[in-house]
This record gives C-alpha cells, structure tokens and sequence, in this order.
C-alpha cells in the first residue's frame, strides 16, 4: 500500500503543531519520523489515524483521497497504529484484546474466543512472538505488551503499522528485537512509520528518514546519514551530544538505602531489598526498563509511599517512617518523573511553584503569611539563573513548555540548601537545549559536593551523568557496576543478567 | 530471536496473611449468638414453620427451645470461626461455602430468638418470599448500576428513576386499566430520564454525580408535586392500579418451601429470574459486552478500535434505566398497589451500596440485594413477633446486619477503571 500525506496543516488555538507537512511511503519500506519532543510528530499520526481532523491537507491510499472521521475508518483502510501509550485494556486476556472492536462471534452473539485465541497464535507463531492468547494483559511485561499490540494491528490487516516511540519502554535487547520484527514486517510487505527521537534506532533500521522540527518538515536526509547530521537538523543548530565533567571528588556518605522493601497493594515486592550508598560529590544513577520498580524506590526514599521493610538514612538522618516533610527538612530534594501530575501545580503561576516546598517557613513565610516580596525576588532570581523561558514570575506553570516546566522544578529543588538529590526522569518529554541545561545543573550540584540519585531509563542519560551506575530489574538491583560501562553489558544487566 | 518470558506477575510477592477481618467478624458474632442468645437468651420454645399453609404438602413444624437452640448454634459458630482461623493459619482464605453456611445458622439463631414464645412461630415461607419481594427493586437498581458503571458513567440517579417508574406504572395502570402499558411506560420513562443523564454526562460532560443528585431532587419534587396536587384528589382514577396478579408456575410452585417462594409470584420477580442471567451473558459472553467494558475500562483504547465510546455509553445507560424503571414498577404494580411521596425511601442508593458490595457482577449483586432485602423484611416481622423488644433496636439490626457484611466479608473491590470519567478527544 503506498500511502501519502500531503499539505497537511493542523493547529490548537494559536500553536501550529502541524504546518503544510508532506510525506510518502511506498510499500514495504521503513520510514522513520525523526523530531524533537513537541515537533509535531504525534498529531500528524493522529491526523493520519482519525483521531484528529487536519484544517487542510489530504491523505491519499494507493492515489486515491481518502478521509477518516474516527480511527475505525483508519483501520479499515489497512492502517494500523501502535501508540506511545499502549492502547491495551489490562483486565481483558490477550485474545480479547487483540479481537475488541471486531470481534468474532457465533450463535446469540456469543463471543468466539476460540477463534480469537486461534488468531493470535497464528499471528504470534508466524512472526515469533510467543505470546500466550490467554495471558491477562497486566500480568506481561511491557515488551510483551508491545507484541500484543503489533498482534492487534496485523490481526486487522493492516498493510501500513505506525509505531509511535516503540523503543521508549524497551531494553536495549528488547529494542534490537523489535527493530528485527520492524524488518521482517517490512520484507512480507508491510509498510511501517518508525516515531522516534533515538537517532541510533533511525539509523539502524531506517530506508528513508523525514525530520520534523516545530511542525514542519526541516529535512529529508538519506538513511545514512550521522547521528551528528541527524542531530543538528532535528534540534535546528549544533548539537554536543557529550556532557563534561570533572572527576568526582567524593566525600562520606549522604544516602544510605538499606535492604529497602517496598510492595504494591497487590504485594508485590515492587522494590526488593535494594541497598546503596552514595557519596557527596557523587552521581549514581539507577538504569533500567521502566517499570521495574524505579518510580517506587524513588517515592519510598522521599516518604511518598509506605517501606515494607529496610531503612533509608539522608545525611545521618533516619528517614525510613518520616513523613515527606521531615525528610526535606533533612536536606533532601526530588524531582519527580512526572512534572505535570507531581511536580507542579498547573494552575498555580511559576512563583507559586517555585515556593510549594518551603510554603511553611522563611524565607516565604512570615508568620502564618506569605512574604510576597519575597517570594517575587526569589522568583526571579531563580527564573533568572535557570534560565526558564517566560515572560514573567505571573505566568501559570500550565502555559510553560515542557523544557521550561521541568526547569521551574530544578530551580525549585536545587534552589534551596540540599544535601541529596533525587531525581527521577529529569529530561524526560524535553528538548534537547533543555536537556544540556538540566545535565549541567545536575553535575554542578554534584561538584558542589551533593549527593545525587538519578533515575532513568534513557541509557543515554545514565552514561551521561552518571559516577556509577545501579541496574534495576523486578525490583531488584542486578548490579552496581562503573559510570564507563559499555552500553552491552548495561543492556544485558537491563535484562536481568547479572554482571 | 531471544524469546521473552510471559509468566504473570514480575515482582516476587511477600506472602501477606489473608485479613484477621472475616475471623474477628465470625469469632465475634459467633460469641454474641452463644451469650446474648443462648446462655443469657430468652427461656421457652421457639416454632419454626416451613410450609405456608396453602401448601399442598405441608411439613411438619419445628419446635424447639430457644436457649438451646441458639447455645447449640453457637457453639457451632465458633468451631466455624475457629476453622476460617486454622484456614488464615495456613494462609489460605476461608472458603465461601464456610461464611455462608455461617450467615445461614446465625441468621437462624437471630431468627429462633427473635421469635421466642411468638404464637405464628418462624414462617420461613413468609420471610423468604418477602425477602425477594423487597429485594426486586434493589435488584433492578443494582441492574441499572452494573449496567452504566461497567460502561463508565456512574449513575447516582437509580433513585429518581425508581421513583419515575414507581409513578408513571401506577397513574397509567390505573388510567388504562393495564398493569402491562403500565410496566411498559414506566421502563420508557426511566429511560428517558436516562437519556438526560447520559447525554449531559457523555455529550456536554457535565458532571456526573452533580447531574445525577440534581436529577434525583427533580424527580422527587415532581412527584411529590403531582402526588398532591392531582393523584390525592381522585385517587381511585389516578392512583390504585392495584397489583399483578401472583402466576404459580405448575409443578414447580409444588416444591415444599421453595416451590412458594420462588415459583409462585408476580411477574416482576419472574422478569428478574429473566434479567439478571440475561445481563450476565451479555456483559461477559458476547461481543456487546465486551465492547461494554472496554469502554468503561479504557475508552480511549476502545475508541482506537473504532467503538464508538459515547453511542455505546449512551445505550447501556438508557438500557439500565429502563431496568431501573421495572423496579420502580415493582414497588407499586408489583408490591403495593399504589403510589406513595418518596416511596422508593433511599433504595436507589442502597442499590448503589449493592452494586459495590457485589463487585459489579449481576450475579453477585443480586445476592447483595437479596441480603438487604431480607434486612428490610426483618425489620417489619421482628416488630410483630417480639413486641418485648424495644422498636429502636429492633431497627437497628437490618443496618448492623448490613455494616456486619460489608465491613467484615466484602474484601478490596475494583470499579471499572474509567467508571465516572467523561472521555473526551483533546
């Protein structure tokens, strides 16, 4: 099927997310969609799925226009689409995931599941995925679930998939995998759409690659091109893809975590008798899939989530059954993994935001209230020296791009005195200025003699950043091994097999 | 290709010991029937009458002394109590076979004392059919429940529509002379006060529990206002429909105790025999169903298969108001016989309370219903039989019942993971 987008423009009040965006793809060939975070890339493949309406442009399927008013149409033109966020109903089997929305029945519309669990097995064995039909959605890992969707996809015919950031949630292994799936689909004529912003992946697997900067197309570079060609055209200007650093000049310990047992209502041991230590001076860094019990380390060290058992000690300070609060006041800062649900308040403008954790004493407070003057000059200080995009401390924290949001978080933490900081995800849905600004303030607060926690599953950031690197895996650490580990073996320990 | 492992459950799990909860509960109750009941209970004899006596075959009563009877059942109780601690030693749960046949022996032992010295003795047949009687509602309520929560539009509005039903059945039975336009018209209403729900809460997402207070103060005002200004003045045109007629079913109706209580009724209670099993099948054996749930799991993920999230919310929450509407017909046309202010009296929240209790499954939730509408009779009957007790308690024990239930059986639930969320595209 060869499909072909063109002309097509599609904007949100005054943000023009898509402007006058054209691109072909011939059958069978990969084509990978390579832009920032915010480029545009998600909408046009919306647009291309129904699930948005362009204001202008057309899609043409084998010459012809055609138009869809809701992803069904979409569908039952051969198109098929794995999003970024799995659209899996976890309570529901896989075969009835796979068959929802066209489903097979027999008599009194008594569903087929028989026939359903046939077609996934059929799919799975021609393909290799090994998946069970039966197997209930949230019992799979993630990499499982992806296979469940492509499953979904093939299931309705489609001839053209789109794969919206595939690798995001997978391991190294699980990537090159999927890449290998990527190609045998291509080679039994089906047409893929490769969303990513990993330019390693883009050059691994792509047969033609399309950049999209700010919601237009900037370039169309030939599948060989290097990853520092890649990078200058998506980000716009020269790219240093290296951070610098000093050597650490460690100090004594500032977090100890000790056999630390976290478990989920289902209790299930989510973070299973983890221990570390970290330095002052020092940056470790916890690599691994996501999911696999990061998010809850980082919550039970900061006191957001109950601790089974273990202990968790910040600067001489236990703060295993301290309450959030108490651990602040022992000098610990957290940036949360996702700044929109944790770390800001939306509505509240960047000045508020950057008070909520010191709300309760000088120098915001007064007595029972506010020191507004205060907080204003704090503000911009802050607003100054992280140099967050806005036109004044007044703005709501909501109209912010996510690069700015994330820095109001950073200066909010690294603003006041700490002696650890947690961070989970901190470049995470940001653009690569932003990235190298957060990266620096991060080592700086690391040569300023912090401790520093890093959680993240972009293997590029853990290398990175990171003084020594912890890999996660089912809740357990498989192993603390040199920041100038090989991106292999991490990829192997992200696996589960230790060093 | 490495293959990936597809084993349920990633995270090893700590074993947790089932919750003390159903032991305490057990070993508690257990404790009050042996004391309260039988050592320092009521002396003299309590009667047990199994069969009604329009029954062809009759059985034999029972007659027994009360402080033995309820010494020995609670004694009983609490070797079960001890059996549900040796099963929660070897970390399993206690069977539901065990907390059944534990409710069925103390609500005997509450039953026995109750009725101590009482000349009508226990008449099984009376608390039993009554029981299902009263529970009908509750059940086409829960019905409702199940069907707009599973679909993701929470539905605090059960009450107006039973109210709605209740009304419209009786002033049109009584208008047309027929108990069936009757039925039918109050189902239509229902719905319709249904559609004004799901189409603020799906189409203009408003929100949900506002609408559905805001629709049950509506209903109830409207009523009220049409009770006194038009049904009162000519009640014998308006409002006396009268009830169906009771169809014992041949054969079955024969059945001794049973036979009475479930194959001897109106048509009401027949329609739920037909609803319930219905609305099981559909919700998890067919297309329609599953198309149901995913909406109210994930509506987003089923509208990428191409379901049309808000037609599909649309019709399940009509659907169940038009159930919700039957069971306002059977409080009047299918119990007692005209309309009364207010008389649905909270059941459209009850049913709320039982759609959670039982998990929103159809089944499950009718044994709910049937839980409280057994509370419902026992309040009425306790008062007859023993008059020595002071009212106030006497009313006090269908809640104590209830708080017994759900705070000591009904373990963690899960509601439907979009239930009360509207569901937009950006």
């Amino acid at each position: 099927m060869k499909l072909e987008l063109r002309n097509i423009t599609k904007s949100f009040g005054t943000l023009v997310a898509n402007d006058n965006i054209s691109l072909t793809l011939e059958p069978g060939e990969i084509h990978s969609l390579l832009g920032e975070n915010g480029a545009g890339k998600s909408t046009l493949m919306n647009v291309l799925y129904g699930l948005l309406q362009p204001d202008s442009g057309e899609i043409l399927i084998d010459g012809k226009q055609v138009n869809f008013a809701s992803p069904g149409e979409a569908m039952a033109a051969g198109i098929g689409m794995v999003h970024q966020h799995f659209m899996l109903i976890p309570v529901f089997s896989v075969a009835e995931n796979v068959v929802l929305g066209n489903e097979p029945t027999g008599k009194l519309g008594l569903l087929d599941l028989n026939a359903a669990r046939k077609l996934v097995k059929e799919i799975s064995d021609r393909f290799g995925f090994d998946i069970d039909p039966d197997a209930k959605v949230e019992d799979l890992p993630v990499g499982a679930q992806q296979r469940v969707e492509i499953i979904k996809s093939l299931a309705r015919n489609a001839k053209a998939l789109v794969l919206d950031e595939p690798t995001a949630v997978l391991t190294p292994q699980e990537t090159d995998e999927l890449m290998e799936i990527m190609r045998g689909l291509a080679k039994s004529g089906t047409s893929i759409i490769f969303i990513t912003h990993k330019l390693r992946e883009v050059q691994q697997v792509s047969d033609r690659i399309t950049v999209i900067r700010q919601g237009k197309v900037v370039a169309t570079p030939s599948p060989k091109a290097s990853a520092n060609e890649l990078a200058t055209l998506m980000v716009g200007r020269e790219v240093d893809l290296e951070t610098k650093r000093k050597p650490a000049k460690l100090g004594e310990e500032s977090l100890v975590v000790k056999d630390l047992t976290v478990l989920d209502d289902r209790h299930q041991q989510m973070v299973d008798g983890v221990s570390f230590s970290i330095r002052n001076g020092e940056v470790l860094a916890i690599a691994g899939v996501q999911g696999n019990g990061q998010t809850e380390l980082a919550e039970a060290i900061v006191g957001l989530r109950k601790i089974h058992s273990g202990s968790v000690v910040v600067a001489g300070n236990d703060v295993t059954r301290s309450t959030v609060r108490e651990a602040l006041e022992s000098g610990l800062g957290y940036i949360p993994e996702d700044r929109k649900k944790d770390g800001l308040v939306g509505e509240f403008t960047i000045a508020e935001n950057l008070m909520l954790d010191g709300s309760f004493t000088a120098p915001f407070a007064k007595g029972v209230q506010i020191d507004f003057a205060k907080r204003d000059e704090i503000a911009n200080n802050l607003i100054e020296e992280f140099d967050i995009r806005t036109q004044s401390a007044e703005t709501l924290a909501k109209q912010l791009s996510g690069g700015n949001q994330q820095k109001v978080v950073v200066a909010r933490e690294l603003g006041r005195e700490l002696k650890v900081l947690v961070a989970s995800q901190p470049t995470r849905g940001v653009d690569v200025g932003s990235i190298e600004f957060i990266h620096e303030q991060i080592i700086e607060a690391r040569d300023s003699g912090k401790s520093v926690l890093i959680i993240s599953t972009e293997l590029d950031e853990v290398l990175a950043l990171a003084d020594r690197i912890a890999v996660m895996y089912r809740g357990k650490i498989v192993g603390i091994v040199d920041g100038k580990t090989s991106r292999e073996k991490l990829g192997k320990m992200m696996a589960g097999i230790a060093a | 290709m490495s293959k990936i492992e597809v084993t349920p459950g990633m995270f090893s799990k700590v074993e947790v010991k089932p919750s003390l909860k159903t032991t305490i509960t057990m070993a508690i109750t257990g404790l009050v029937v042996l004391v309260a009941f039988g050592i320092f209970g009521k002396s003299g004899d309590v009667m047990f009458v199994w069969s009604d006596s329009r029954e062809s075959l009759q059985l034999p009563h029972w007659i027994v002394n009360s402080m033995v009877l309820c010494t020995v059942v609670g004694v009983l109780l609490l070797a079960m109590a001890t059996a549900a601690f040796f099963y929660r030693r070897l970390n399993k749960k206690s069977p539901a076979w065990l907390v059944i046949i534990f409710g069925l022996f103390a609500i005997m032992a509450l039953l026995g004392w109750l009725a101590t010295g009482a000349s009508q003795g226990v008449q099984m047949v009376f608390i039993l059919s009554n029981t299902l009687v009263f529970a009908i509602p509750l059940i086409f309520g829960g019905m409702a429940g199940i069907m707009s929560e599973r679909a993701g539009v929470v539905n605090i509005a059960i009450e107006g529509q039973l109210l709605t039903g209740a009304f419209v059945s009786s002033v049109v039975g009584t208008m047309t002379h027929n108990l069936y336009l009757g039925m039918v018209t109050a189902m239509i209403a229902s719905g319709i006060l249904s559609m004004v729900l799901a189409s603020l809460a799906i189409k203009y997402l408003v929100d949900q529990i506002i609408i559905g207070v805001l629709l049950n103060v509506l209903v109830i005002g409207i009523t009220n206002f049409l009770h006194s200004v038009w049904l009162n003045n000519d009640s014998s045109h308006l409002n006396f429909p009268g009830t169906f007629d009771r169809i014992a079913i041949p054969l079955l109706s024969d059945i001794p105790v049973l036979g009475q209580v479930l194959f001897n009724n109106r048509i009401t209670v027949y329609l739920m025999f037909l609803i319930v099993p219905t609305l099981w099948y559909v919700l998890f054996k067919t297309k329609l169903g599953l198309r149901a749930r995913a909406v109210g799991e994930h509506p987003l993920a089923a509208d990428t298969v191409g379901i049309n999230v808000g037609r599909t919310r649309f019709w399940w929450v009509t659907l169940g108001g038009m159930i919700a509407g039957l069971g306002g017909a059977a409080l009047t046309i299918g119990n007692v016989g005209s309309f009364g202010r207010e008389m649905s009296g909270g059941q459209g929240f009850i049913a709320l309370a039982v759609v959670i209790l039982g998990r929103w499954q159809p089944i499950y939730v009718t044994l709910s219903a049937l839980l409280f509408g057994f509370t419902i009779v026992l309040r009425v009957w306790a008062n007859q039989v023993s008059p020595g007790v002071p009212f106030d308690i006497i009313t006090m024990v269908p809640y104590l019942v209830t708080l017994v239930a759900v705070a000591g059986f009904a373990g963690r639930v899960r509601a439907p993971a979009a239930d009360g969320q509207p569901y937009t595209k950006e």
